[in-house]
């Protein structure tokens, strides 16, 4: 019988680091190969930028800003947030086309197949957050912190997208089909994101929707990327509910909280999964 | 201890809002080295379910399975380094070219990249793949895609091969190309599991064939065996008119030596003892109760007939396996 071909030698880090490259490239050739995929992902915030702008920035008044300047956190953390729900509809759509079956034959680290996804849906992020950026700096916005405050608002906004991302790929191995996914979490973030201080401020909301948005962790992710990125109004009051008072604290506390029970949660149900 | 070794295998599914699925009842496997076994059963036998427990995709409620003396459910990774699977669907990256495809996987079995793509170089030339190596897959015709798949899992050369319905869905000319890819395989010593609900492709590719009905294997041995262990000539008739089966049927039972059974639709079987005299008066006896004949004929046992005997029904059915496998 002709010889089996032997893995070249490695330790159990080279080979992760190996598999992780290697699912990344394979999630990134997709986008190459389907570029509607980045386009629709780049076209819907720049949409949104626009929409909201022009059509809500003539009626709502942010007293001390303008309503651009104000905006452009909340449509950062908005398009993140649904930006990570592909790493959900991505895991179950493998899983419906048998790849994760093909993976899981493979002498290969189950981990680094989510690591792969995981990382690659943040590039995705990454890209639209700079399209979002341009088209926000075009209309009007300006950041008006330091360079390293700028910095660190990008970096909150892509640590909490690389968590969520986390999140869904779980949930997208755990239903039967992607259109469940893009569904319900069309259902579940769309409240998540508009009851909020993404698009208004909170404090004129109805009192339960304030005490709703003052909890919502969307919130406190606005929050941080506004005051991150000095678009705070002057004058603003923040809530009284912790997260409120402490959103960059709770954001790195829910990335934290995330990660940890989802990374070995995610890894565990990867193990077991098959189509 | 065989090559490969499955003891007992038990699974079950519990679907949501229906009763528990037994997928596999206890099923018990051998497969000599450098042999070519078949599993052969009608969809939701438990073939599928088998392959997935001996892949590692899945493990068993209970009972066990060794490789070449290594215990599958207690070392996956090992065995996941001596095993090459190529599924019913084709599990290959849509988005990825031919030649990506089968370079993805030398990595993912840590070959090294130049490895990796000088094996892709050579699996697209043995499966006829060199004009699309670089069109992505999605392009690729139902043939071709199984191919692609195939080649995946013959990347490292592995000395066990799982192919489960490799030909499923195919046309008979590609089917009958991809046959032909794999009896080469076996040429070279490696020892194959393949499941089908083809009787003619168990016929024609192993050397050992494996009745699974329910989870469990309920006949074994070779073509010729399993034929032998039903016995004697049948004759069967295919009628014009599906209305006239019952009628047909009757005539079946009285003079043939069993049950006669339908086969597909309009085509009835039937064992019988002395073929010509039967035939003859099967024949004559449709025709004074006018009952029209598309063809009738004698011949002798196939697959198909063994497989009716055995498990009281016929063995291609067109229900998705998929279902109780998942």
């Amino acid at each position: 019988m002709s010889t089996t071909l032997k893995p070249i030698p490695g330790n159990a880090v080279s080979r992760f680091v190996s598999d992780g490259a290697v699912t990344t490239w394979r999630n990134l050739m997709k986008i190459i190969r389907v570029p509607e995929i980045l386009l629709f992902s780049l076209i819907q915030p720049i949409m949104f930028v626009l929409l909201f702008t022009y059509v809500f920035g003539a009626a709502v008044v942010i007293p001390g800003s303008d309503y651009t300047s104000f905006l452009m956190a909340g449509i950062f953390a908005q398009t993140v947030v649904f930006g990570s729900t592909y790493s959900g509809s991505a895991m179950a759509q493998d899983l419906k086309d048998g790849i994760i079956d093909r993976f899981r034959t493979l002498p290969m680290s189950g981990a680094a197949v989510l690591v792969g996804r995981t990382t690659g849906d943040l590039v995705i992020n990454t890209l639209s957050m700079l399209v979002m950026m341009g088209t926000g700096l075009l209309v009007g916005w300006r950041v008006k912190s330091s360079p390293l405050e700028f910095l660190a608002g990008v970096a909150i906004l892509l640590l909490f997208a690389y968590a969520f991302s986390w999140v869904m790929a779980f949930l997208g191995m755990s239903v039967k089909s992607p259109e469940v996914i893009n569904n319900a979490s069309f259902l579940i973030l769309f409240p998540l994101t508009f009851i909020s201080n993404a698009f208004v401020p909170s404090e004129n909301l109805p009192t339960p929707l304030r005490v709703f948005a003052e909890w919502n962790p969307v919130s406190a992710l606005v929050q941080s990327a506004r005051e991150l990125f000095g678009n705070v109004p002057p004058g603003t009051v923040a809530g009284d509910a912790w997260p409120a008072q402490n959103p960059i604290a709770t954001v790195l506390l829910g990335v934290a909280v995330l990660l940890i029970v989802f990374v070995p949660l995610s890894i565990r149900k990867f193990a077991t999964i098959s189509r | 201890m065989a090559f490969i070794e499955a003891r007992d295998l038990v699974k079950t599914y519990s679907p949501k809002g229906s009763p528990e699925v037994r997928a596999l009842d206890g099923l018990t496997l051998e497969v000599e080295k450098g042999s070519v076994t078949a599993l052969l059963g009608p969809n939701g036998a438990g073939k599928t379910t088998t392959v997935k427990a001996l892949t590692t995709l899945i493990k068993p409620d209970s009972g066990s399975a060794f490789i070449d003396g290594v215990d599958v459910f207690a070392e996956p990774q090992a065995i996941r380094r001596m095993i090459g699977a190529s599924g019913q669907y084709a599990a290959v990256d849509q988005n990825l070219t031919g030649f990506e495809n089968l370079v993805m996987v030398g990595r993912l079995y840590h070959l090294g990249a130049r490895v990796a793509r000088q094996r892709a170089t050579e699996l697209i030339e043995l499966f006829d793949l060199v004009e699309a190596q670089n069109r992505t897959v999605k392009g690729y015709s139902g043939g071709m895609r199984r191919r692609i798949d195939l080649a995946g899992a013959l990347v490292i050369r592995p000395p066990v091969l799982f192919l489960d319905e490799p030909t499923t869905g195919l046309d008979p000319r590609s089917r009958i190309g991809l046959w032909e890819v794999i009896e080469q395989l076996v040429n070279d010593g490696t020892t194959v599991l393949l499941t089908t609900q083809y009787l003619e492709e168990a016929d024609r590719l192993a050397d050992s064939i494996s009745v699974i009905d329910n989870g469990r294997v309920i006949a074994k041995g070779t073509a010729d065996e399993l034929k032998a262990s039903v016995g004697g000539l049948r004759v069967a008739v295919t009628v014009v008119d599906e209305t006239q089966i019952d009628a047909a049927r009757d005539i079946l039972t009285r003079f043939g030596t069993g049950e006669s059974a339908v086969l597909n639709g309009r085509t009835l079987v039937v064992p019988v003892q002395e073929g010509p005299v039967a035939l003859a008066a099967i024949v004559s006896a449709a025709a004074t109760k006018g009952i029209g004949l598309h063809d009738a004929g004698m011949r002798r046992p196939t697959l198909d007939d063994v497989f009716l005997q055995l498990t009281g029904h016929a063995a291609e059915t067109e229900d998705s396996e998929t279902e109780s496998a998942a």
